[in-house]
Order: C-alpha cells, then structure tokens, then sequence
C-alpha cells in the first residue's frame, strides 16, 4: 500500500473522573490511504466516536489524548496547538455528523453558511465563492441550486440538509472526510443516496473517509476495510468481505450473526449475552472475555494485541499458536 | 388467514390532524384551513398469536396508527374491534378498562418511556394498579419479581432506578410493565430501533420466547425489513397514510409486488452486498400535508402512467397477496428480479 494519509499508532484517550482515570480508547491503531473509506463499527460505547473526535481535535474536555501518536500526510497533528488544528479542521479534514440540523445555523441560509465557509479556507473572491458554492450545490445533488442557495435549513427534507452538511464538508477539498453516521437519521431510500454520494466523492477526488457507524450493511456496501471497535480497543480489522464472511475475532463473529438477514433462517437469532462494559468496568486480560463462549484462562489475565492472521489482524489469544490451549480450539 | 374471528379488525381507519395557521392569521391572509391526513382509510385484520408487522419510512403514518389502536388517539372516521367489541365506542374509562388491560403498548425510546423517578418495581406495579388486579402487598411483589424474571432480568432489580440500566434492560423493563396486566396483544412501535444488534437480537428474541409462552398477538411497527422478515406472519406496508400492500412474509420477502414495497427492498444495505451498487433511487417521500393525486407513489414510480397520477387505486387481491397498484392490476408490471431469497 501506498503512504496512508492518516496514520493512527497506539491513540489513547482518558476520561478523568472522581473515581479515578478511565480509558475511553485504549491503544488504538490503524492507518487510511488516500481515496479509502474505512468503515468503524461497534456497539454505543466502543469509542467509535471518539477516535473520530480525537482525530480533528474535538474532544470535549475533560476527555483528552494521553498517549500515541496521529499523523495526516506524515505530519503529526495531535500535538498543535489550537489554532493550528483549526485551520486543519474543514481545510484538511472535514466532518459530518449523524443530525444535519445540528451542523448547520438555523438562522442564516445555505447559501450564506457556504460562501462563509469557502471564504474562511479558500482564497477566493466573493464572486468566485458564490459559484463555488452552486456547483457544490449542483455535486451534492441538489436540484435548483441557484434559488435554493437562498433558502434556510429548515426549508430542506432531512436528506437534502445532510446533502448540504457535505457540501459545507468537501467545500475546502479536504483529504479525509470523518463521516460519524451519516445516515443513521435518514430512511432507507435516502440512505441509499447518500452513500452512493459519499462513494462518488471518494472515486472522483480521492478524497478518504473514515465511515463511523453501528449498521454493518451500510459498511459492507460503503467500505473497503473495517475496524470493529469494542470497550475503547480496536479487536479485528481488515479487508470488509473478510472481516463480514470469515470473522476471526468471537465477538465480531456473534455480532455478525446477530444481525438479522433477508433470506436467513426465520428462526431464533444468535445472541452474544450479557452486554458491553461500561468504561469503569472493564475487566483485565481481553474486555470481551466475560461474554466470550470461547475464552479460557489466559484471555482472563493477559491483553491480546492484534495478531496478523492471513487476511485480517484479530485481538484474540485463541491465533496465538505458541499458547493456543487445545480445548479451545476444540471448541471454536 | 383461518375463519375463525380475528382479534383486531381494524376497518376504513382514518385519522386526519388540523395543522392550519391560528383563526386570526386564517382571517387576515386569507389562508386555508389545512388537513394532515396522517392515517387514511386503512382496513386490516389481525389473527390471534399471529405477528402483523407494519413497515414504512418516517412519515408514513405507523406510529399513528400503533397510537389509534392502544386509544392514545380517537379515530376521525372507521372502526377499530378488538375481540367484537368496538374500541372507539367505549366512550366511558370504565367500560374500556377491561379491554384496555388486554391491550398493551411498547415503545420505541426505553429512555423516554420510563419515570426516571420511579423504582422498576412502582414501574412494573403501574398497571397492576390501574387496574386493581392485585389484592395485597405481598402478591404485588410477588407478581412484579415474577415479570421480571420473565424478561430475564433479576427480581432484586425491582430495587433500583431506571437509570442503572443499559438501553437493552430498560427496553427489558417496559416488556414487563407491558405484561404485567396479563394483555394478549400488544403493540410494538420501533421496539429496538434504538438499541445495538447484538442487544436487539437479545431482545426480539426475548419477543418471541413470550409470544410463545403467553399466545401474545403482535402489532409489530419497524422501519427495518430485516427485523420483520425476522419477526412477521404477515406484512402490512405503509406509505403516506396508505396500505400500498398487504402479504405474507414469505411472499412480500420472495415476490415483493407494490412498486414501492421494491424500493424497500432494493434500496436496504445488507452485509451480503460488499461494493454493491445500488439502484439510485430519485425522489423523496412527498409531503403528507399536500400528497400528489391519484396514486400518492406516482411521483417516485417507474411505472406509472396517467392513470396513476389521475385515479387512486384500492387494494386488489393479486395472487394472495392485497396490493393497490394500477400496474399491477394491469398485469404490466415486470417481474421483481427475485434477489431476496426466501422462497
């Protein structure tokens, strides 16, 4: 692979709190090339989210980054300095967030809030933003752009304004585009849509995403790599048809099963028991190992780091062949 | 569906909302009065243990409909019978308690739906309450650990506030409260909507563990075709204040017939589809305050004709399944490009 645009190594992000220092994210790492999308999946509370956060420099204090290190284009960003992260936040990176009306201001109109953005990362005279602005308007598809350059947030249907949150996103052409579930708030059929817009921006400006979301079809159709996160650390990542048909690790395995499929048995469906510890609560050795059906002594006392197996890396001791136990893989 | 009398019949069900601008503005600016036809002539029968499932985009009318049928709503027109008895006609709380207690509600957001002020078990005890099925304290708590441990939480839970709780256990929570007046239907708005898959998987489990144990009947309303391909006997799909098609699960899922009810089908990403293109659907659902003529889909339809956008069609019998499409009645329909297994 070629040099990845954005390289993660050992992220961890700490929540100070009375009862002492919790870990959010726990050495998380990871890397995406230019025009890649990078799919993040996990259940609310994995820290999906907030890598994301960290990555443009919105954590929200008292959340912080304690350790690692975060680079874009081989240049470290986690450690600059406010205004310097600022004039890389929408210049470099852009995000979009799940609720559109939350990104954009209700009282000014769409075409304002664009021009207002081009101007503050483009050089550009207001004649030449302005018709930036349509033809962003014209790329996010949306239909009238002149006479709905004038119109407010509240005059557009929920897809439109998500449209127009990326539009406001690839204005200043940024290289990576950190999209926290875009379209968890939309129907079905505009969902389509905009995944099938997020993909053309990939395809024509090479422009790379990192795609945060808890629903594994939108992944499947949108991604080419995954990272399943659980309890703050990353447990599988690789190649998305691999991770979805041949999972390694058990809990993205009972999580794969878990999702109820067109087609499938009508039956009972798989469940993983118990659920995900909260960030005071998680356990020593593999945080998974409480609900694991294959967990044996070790994954109890000592941490997996992600293993390379053939097509994807796992967090399990069970592909550690030098201490594998035979009964669990007997099992498994 | 058998013979024998179902248990909701629900007929020509419309439930129209005044959304007009205040008198005084309708006066001065000489505005219309405007209607928002949320529910719109709907008719469906509901057989006893069976799981109807209702599906549609945001908008459509579902979640009106789960609230005419519990009584949150007064119907504008039609006729909802519960067991042969007419719901709506019940005016008095007193003569429609006894079937009320037979007809329970869950509903979508576990966080909203319970008294943060409340101990699970004054939650639990609620309807038991209501409607004076319990005697003393000693049977109350009995009753109440009992459902609790039904929904596979543990009876020391009764103890503690809702938010102790993870969203999967509080969902746990209003299935117990549900239960608790010993209901045999029960209407399920977005039941795990807003919960993790692997919680959901635990909890419509959880669903059809009690519908088996209890007979429960099922009005099950979700906007996710995989969860109801999972859950349905039948499937009712909704757009715009109307019924466009009625089915088995198995024929909606294998020969998906209403134009939109393809749509739905085509448009939901699964994780079979890895880099699959899909179909780009133009359009957006209209708005419901001012839906288009005729047929209120034709907008969005490949193949509608002047017909469509001129005259509105009924539901017709076709081939099993009820569907109001003038296409489909004209046999000019292609056949559905049969990707969804099931059949």
């Amino acid at each position: 692979m070629s040099e990845p645009l954005l390289r993660v190594e050992n992220l961890r992000v700490e929540l100070p709190s009375r009862r002492g220092t919790l870990t959010a994210i726990d050495d998380v790492s990871f890397t995406i090339a230019p025009g890649e999308v990078l799919g993040v999946v996990g259940e609310s509370g994995a820290g999906k989210s907030l890598t994301g956060a960290a990555i443009i420099g919105l954590l929200e204090p008292p959340l912080r980054v304690a350790g690692g290190r975060i680079s874009l284009a081989g240049r470290r960003i986690d450690n600059l300095p406010n205004e310097a992260i600022r004039r890389i936040r929408g210049r470099e990176i852009a995000a979009i967030f799940q609720d559109p009306l939350a990104s954009l201001n209700p009282l000014y109109t769409v075409g304002r809030q664009l021009v207002e953005t081009i101007g503050t990362h483009l050089d550009l005279s207001p004649t030449a933003a302005r018709e930036r602005a349509f033809s962003l308007l014209r790329e996010v598809g949306i239909a009238g752009a002149e006479e709905r350059f004038n119109h407010y947030p509240h005059q557009f249907s929920g897809g439109m304004r998500q449209r127009i949150v990326i539009a406001l996103a690839i204005a200043a052409h940024p290289r990576l585009i950190i999209a926290d579930e875009p379209t968890t708030a939309l129907d079905v059929s505009i969902q389509a849509q905009i995944i099938g817009l997020l993909k053309r921006l990939c395809r024509d400006h090479g422009t790379a995403i990192m795609l945060i979301t808890h629903d594994m079809g939108v992944i499947a159709e949108t991604a080419q790599r995954v990272a399943v996160m659980y309890a703050g650390r990353i447990v599988e990542i690789g190649a998305v048809r691999e991770v979805i048909s041949n999972s390694r690790h058990p809990y993205t395995r009972g999580l794969m099963d878990s999702i109820p499929r067109i087609g499938g048995r009508r039956e009972r469906l798989h469940q993983i028991e118990g659920s995900m510890p909260w960030l005071g609560e998680i356990p020593p050795g593999c945080p998974f190992n409480p609900r694991c059906p294959e967990a044996f002594d070790r994954c109890r006392h000592q941490r997996p780091d992600l293993l390379a197996l053939a097509a994807t890396k796992a967090a399990c001791w069970l592909y550690d062949k030098a201490q594998a136990p035979v009964q669990g893989l007997v099992d498994g | 569906m058998a013979d024998a009398e179902p248990l909701l019949k629900v007929e020509d069900l419309r439930r129209h909302f005044d959304v007009s601008p205040p008198a005084l503005e309708r006066l001065l600016q000489r505005k219309r009065r405007v209607t928002l036809k949320a529910v719109d002539g709907i008719s469906f029968t509901i057989g006893r243990g069976e799981t109807f499932a209702l599906v549609g985009e945001s908008g459509c009318g579902k979640s009106t409909v789960a609230r005419l049928i519990v009584g949150l709503y007064r119907p504008t027109t039609g006729r909802i019978v519960f067991d042969g008895q007419e719901l709506a006609r019940l005016k008095r709380r007193k003569s429609a308690a006894p079937l009320r207690r037979r007809l329970q509600m869950i509903f979508q957001d576990p966080y909203a739906s319970l008294n943060p002020r409340w101990r699970v078990r004054r939650i639990i005890a609620e309807p038991l309450r209501t409607h004076g099925l319990i005697a003393n304290r000693a049977a109350l708590s009995e009753r109440i650990a009992e459902l609790l441990v039904q929904v596979r939480l543990s009876s020391a839970d009764g103890e503690k506030f809702p938010h102790e709780f993870s969203g999967g256990q509080r969902q746990r929570i209003s299935i117990a409260r549900a239960l608790a007046s010993n209901p045999d239907f029960l209407v399920c708005d977005e039941p795990t909507s807003a919960l993790d898959v692997s919680v959901q998987a635990q909890i419509l489990n959880l669903m059809k563990d009690l519908q088996r144990q209890f007979g429960l009947t099922y009005l099950f309303i979700s906007h996710n075709l995989a969860v109801i391909y999972q859950m349905a006997d039948r499937v009712a799909v909704m757009y715009l204040g109307r019924l466009v098609e009625i089915a088995t699960a198995e024929q909606l899922f294998a020969v998906p017939r209403h134009p939109y009810t393809r749509l739905l089908l085509e448009t939901i990403p699964t994780i079979e589809t890895t880099g699959r293109r899909r179909e780009p659907v133009a359009g957006e659902v209209p708005n419901p305050i001012d839906p288009p003529p005729g047929c209120s889909f034709h907008p969005r339809c490949p193949f509608a004709t002047s017909r469509c956008r001129r005259e509105r069609p009924e539901l017709t019998d076709a081939g099993g399944a009820l569907v109001a499409c003038h296409a489909v009645e004209e046999g000019r329909l292609p056949a559905a490009q049969g990707s969804w297994g099931a059949g």
